[in-house]
């Protein structure tokens, strides 16, 4: 009867996390989604908890301990985290579940060496496997995080022919997983030791060089990681809830990845191995001569609120400055002025899958204000003014017009197709992605020098004076 | 080769499994608007961390006295649980918004 409950309860676990899935690709059913798939979660760790095992000595207290001191530490970093921080946050809790699965793969090793247990070579193949995935995981998020904590910068950590220096060192890695693999149970722990060494190094090694306007392929390419992972790890407990979730999680992941590869217009192989930057030498000297047109913050508030529609473009920079709810603010005058206001979400806006959405959520911006690259594209040449705001490489013409550059061939949002242009940026440094941007040199475009929210901030009290 | 076709036949079901599951994963998931890839992204996150139930696994079967799975248990439920947690918690949060300005 125990043994009945508790496969009903992982059964209920498998059900409700693909239900949960489900729900969470609508917006109306989407909270009650998560709800969901949590009550999944519960269900399946107390089954696991009261599982019938063949010697069990249960440590409860050293479950409950270690249960507590995780769960008090994940509920407190989500509710205090700032929206803004939101990618570095869902970075580091996925690296953990990459570690989690590390540290299970290597666990269930030791008394495999220590002849105590029996391992066929199906299983382990996968504890080695585990070990490659999720410590590529774990690291790889860990790197993730620090990059957009700005903790590091990537010529700071890139080697010369990196990309070589990262096949040699997964092939390293691979051949090393084999020879451990071949020697079996009378290898020696050592080998294993290095081989989960060379996969945490690999991990690192493979986010280092990627950067900035990639960063959602590669998050969700983690993401999609981690759940392999655990997945793999699912196979070594022989549970079938570990391995549904698992794999659930890693279809999300590269279902994700191939639409962030595709808003770009790129391969995987190419975000991977190519990076942005260095090769754009041939359409960088043009600008030299450009002279960028600056607009005064009076003139914006006047053209703005005497215009039919405005289109605001939001990129990173408006989650730097966190200008989101000025934004907003700018918005509800303009409007209360009868002004149709809409934004334009490019799908790699931000540094993850949909960043944009939920700053602008944070704010209060209504979703259906919300336009995808086409609505938004097809919008464009109706709107009077386009304000830009931490936006570039998705805005960026040369993505049409020039085949010298680099991002030539990713869709873009047209501003230009508009009747005004105008770019709130810091100063006239190139994006990220070290790219010039010949739209700050068009001639509808007006550049507004400054911090994003400080200058959104002087054109809310502008509009309201006059 | 011999090793592969064993494994393959002890663990037939689990390769059912593997298989349907990664085929209706990928049909549940394909079509998400843009608004939600976040919320999606985290909170699958958040179920990636089942894996908690290996870790819960592994230290109820670990010998009182041995210290190093112990250890390396305590830990990787620690890890298992901020990611369940914090996962659901963090989605949750990102939910509430949306759902706030539907009036």
């Amino acid at each position: 009867m125990l043994t009945f409950a508790i496969n009903l309860s992982y059964l209920s676990g498998a059900v409700l996390f693909v239900i949960g899935l489900r729900m969470l690709g609508s917006p109306d059913t989407a909270r009650r989604g998560n709800i969901l798939a949590g009550i999944g979660m519960l269900l399946a760790i107390v089954a696991s908890a009261v599982q019938p095992l063949e010697n069990p000595n249960n440590n409860y207290i050293w479950i409950l301990a270690s249960m507590g001191i995780g769960g008090t530490i994940g509920y407190v970093s989500a509710m205090k985290i700032k929206m803004t921080a939101m990618p570095q946050m869902v970075s580091i809790f996925n690296g953990l579940g990459g570690a989690c699965a590390v540290i299970l793969a290597f666990s269930e090793s030791l008394p495999y060496y220590d002849q105590a247990s029996l391992l066929n070579g199906g299983q382990l193949a996968i504890i080695l496997s585990t070990l490659l995935i999720g410590g590529v995981s774990f690291t790889g998020s860990l790197l993730a995080f620090a990059k957009l904590e700005d903790l590091v910068r990537d010529d700071k950590i890139t080697l010369p022919y990196h990309n070589i220096f990262n096949l040699v060192l997964l092939a390293a890695a691979v051949a090393l997983g084999v020879v451990v693999y071949l020697q079996g149970s009378s290898g020696s722990l050592l080998l294993l030791l290095l081989f989960t060494g060379l996969s945490l190094v690999y991990g690192f090694s493979f986010v280092a060089p990627i950067g900035g306007a990639d960063m959602p392929v590669v998050i969700s390419l983690l993401n999609s990681f981690t759940g392999l992972s655990a997945a793999a790890a699912g196979v070594i407990y022989n549970n079938q809830l570990m391995l549904v979730g698992g794999i659930l999680v890693g279809a999300s992941g590269t279902i994700l990845t191939v639409l962030m590869t595709k808003a770009m217009n790129r391969s995987l192989l190419n975000v991977l191995v190519g990076g942005f930057g260095g090769t754009s030498g041939g359409s960088k000297a043009a600008a030299g001569d450009l002279v960028a047109r600056e607009v005064s913050l009076n003139d914006a508030s006047i053209q703005l609120n005497y215009s039919q529609s405005v289109m605001f473009v939001p990129g990173y920079g408006l989650a730097v400055a966190q200008a989101q709810k000025v934004i907003k603010e700018v918005d509800d005058i303009l409007e209360a002025n009868g002004v149709e206001v809409k934004y334009a979400i490019h799908p790699v806006a931000g540094r993850m899958p949909g960043h944009m959405n939920v700053l602008l959520a944070e704010a209060d911006v209504p979703y259906p204000k919300l336009l995808d690259l086409e609505d938004a594209n097809a919008a464009l040449p109706n709107t009077d003014i386009v304000v830009i705001v931490g936006a570039n490489d998705v805005v960026n013409p040369a993505a049409e017009t020039d085949p010298g550059s680099p991002i030539y061939g990713m869709p873009v949002l047209k501003v230009w197709e508009a009747k005004h242009v105008i770019v709130l940026k810091r100063s006239m440094k190139p994006g990220y992605a070290g790219i010039e941007n010949p739209l700050f040199f068009h001639e509808k475009t007006r550049m507004l020098f400054g911090d994003a929210k400080d200058s959104l901030q002087k054109l809310v009290s502008e509009l309201k004076s006059l | 080769m011999e090793n592969a076709i064993q494994f393959f036949s002890e663990n037939l079901y689990l390769i059912y499994l593997l298989i349907f599951t990664i085929i209706l994963g990928f049909e549940v998931i394909s079509k998400v608007p843009t608004v939600l890839h976040t919320p999606l992204m985290s909170g699958a996150n958040a179920i990636s961390g089942v894996v908690i139930i290996g870790a819960i696994l592994l230290m109820r079967q670990a010998d009182p006295d041995d210290y190093l799975t112990l250890s390396l248990g305590f830990v990787g439920i620690i890890l298992g649980m901020i990611n369940v947690v914090g996962g659901f918690a963090v989605t949750d949060r990102m939910l509430e918004m949306f759902k706030k300005k539907k009036k």
